[in-house]
């Protein structure tokens, strides 16, 4: 037997009242002490502004900031084209490949970058003698070029690794398709692997481009004058603790950049998966 | 070969035991960092998953501050900054003469601020990938908001966020080389003084190398433990 005493309908309950809890007040705290903190750091800023100061490190900070820029964006494009062996190398079926590009990846990845700098700037320097024999004194003299070197191996590990894993997740079926469709293994690479691949990479490669343009700051250590070591000179000469204020915007905006344009790059790249 | 024996033995004509204290000092500063860091990131996620507007965002400058500078700068910002705001707030209270930060806790700090920045990330990314009906299993059994979090998504978490963690407990062990910059006798510094003052820098920076790739090495022997520990039977994910 059905009941026929229903619950009669119910009015709609209360709206809760939005309370201040404990979230929104710890919320509004903290974020006051940033607001708070960055209004400090303006005053700061506006406080010791000094215009015989921009006059004279104005230029060099901006000297630094385009050897930072040549020594990220070189290294970069050199480790790009140094990882496509060691990438290949790490998928080879050739043992000693195999090994050998593994050695190297691991080494290059599981040192810090500093003691690296520190091995082929002071490390290879103190082979001067062979060095002048084969003519390459000139290379290793100079602090830029082994930066420089030093950030091209570096970087080239780990790129390797990020083009490894970027081909290995297009699924095979996209291979063989291409094979079916009678394509050349050239045009199947560029026309079909890449495209796919470069989704999956753009964010590790952005990521790797970031992690060298912070770590190109230790360069400041073996007395090149990128950003960072003009930044240390004002330092050590003004004793102003702006100097190191105005580095870290720069490098903060400069990061925030290549975050920002590899949004846009992403979205371009992958128009065809949206809906809408 | 002889010579090189000599040069890295123990006592007072080598400089084993100089490069031992380093590793000492490396290995005892990202220990110190690490509890410091994880809290600090673990804090963080919770502040980016309350769904307060406002903590989000407190928590969202935080670590776009902290991932965008360089570590390097990081440490001065913190070594001198900190320095600067002392000898300040000392003078302003009337104590005058000199103060130093010590630069173990200065590295300590900076390396710590950077890896909860990252480490929330993960924590973030380990939150998303327990799903709700968990929350909701718990709710059923009728625990509370702190005994969920405690008795079962913590166990969970950890298991998710571990490779992460893991991850980035290999680069903190690389980044405390940055320490040797502000006067830590570390082993990076301890390997340089010895490279400079007996004029053999290819042997000392190499063996600087290598010893941080064995202390990579173990760490991922360690790891592996961990994780085989905290692993369920039979559970894929």
């Amino acid at each position: 037997m059905i009941s026929t005493h229903y619950i009669p309908p119910q009015p709609a309950p209360p709206a809760v009242r939005a309370k201040w809890k404990g979230k929104r007040i710890a919320g509004v705290t903290v974020l006051s002490l940033w607001i708070l903190g960055a209004i400090g750091l303006a005053a700061f800023l506006i406080a010791s502004w000094d215009p015989e100061l921009v006059r004279r490190y104005g230029p060099n900070y901006l000297s630094g900031l385009w050897i930072t820029v040549q020594l990220v964006v070189l290294s970069a494009l050199a480790g790009a084209v140094l990882s496509v062996p060691i990438a290949v190398g790490r998928n080879s079926h050739n043992r000693i490949a195999q090994a050998l590009s593994y050695g190297y990846v691991y080494f290059f990845r599981g040192t810090p970058l500093l003691a690296q700098t520190f091995l082929i700037y002071y490390g290879l320097g103190s082979f001067r003698p062979q060095f002048e024999a084969v003519g390459l004194w000139w290379f290793f003299r100079d602090a830029w070029y082994c930066a420089l070197l030093a950030f091209t191996l570096n970087t080239s590990a780990y790129q390797a690794e990020i083009l490894r894993g970027a081909i290995a997740a297009v699924p095979r079926g996209q291979w063989e398709a291409a094979a079916a469709l009678g394509l050349p293994r050239s045009l199947t690479i560029r026309k079909i692997i890449l495209p796919q691949a470069m989704i999956v990479a753009l964010r590790p490669y952005v990521n790797e481009i970031i992690l060298l343009l912070k770590g190109s700051a230790i360069v400041a250590i073996i007395t090149v004058f990128d950003l960072m070591g003009e930044t240390r000179r004002a330092y050590a000469r003004t004793f102003d603790f702006q100097t190191y204020i105005w580095a870290a915007l720069i490098y903060l905006s400069l990061v925030e950049l290549l975050r920002m344009s590899t949004e846009k790059i992403e979205a371009r790249l992958t128009r065809h998966l949206k809906r809408s | 070969m002889e010579r090189v024996l000599e040069l890295v033995s123990f006592g007072s004509s080598g400089w084993g035991d100089e490069i031992a204290s380093g590793v000492l000092v490396t290995v005892s500063l990202a220990l110190a960092t690490l509890p410091f860091g994880l809290a600090l990131g673990f804090l963080i996620a919770l502040a980016k998953i309350s769904g307060d507007r406002y903590l989000k965002l407190s928590a969202d400058i935080f670590t776009t501050i902290f991932r965008g500078l360089p570590e390097l700068l990081t440490l001065f910002l913190v070594y001198y900054g900190a320095q600067i705001a002392l000898q300040h707030m000392l003078i302003y209270v009337g104590v005058t003469g000199g103060f130093e930060i010590n630069a173990f806790v200065a590295g300590m700090v900076a390396l710590g601020v950077v890896f909860a920045a990252y480490a929330s990330e993960v924590f973030v990314a380990a939150f998303t990938a327990i799903p709700r009906g968990q929350y909701e299993g718990a709710a059923a059994l009728g625990l509370g908001r702190r005994q969920t979090l405690r008795l079962v998504i913590l166990p969970q978490l950890i298991r998710v966020a571990l490779p992460g963690l893991s991850n980035l407990w290999l680069i903190l062990l690389k980044e405390t080389s940055l320490v040797s910059v502000i006067g830590l006798s570390d082993l990076l510094r301890q390997s340089s003084i010895a490279a400079r003052v007996s004029r053999q820098a290819f042997l000392f920076y190499l063996i600087a190398c290598l010893i941080y790739l064995a202390l990579a090495m173990l760490s991922s022997i360690a790891f592996n433990r961990i994780e085989r520990k905290v692993a369920t039977p039979g559970m894929t994910r």
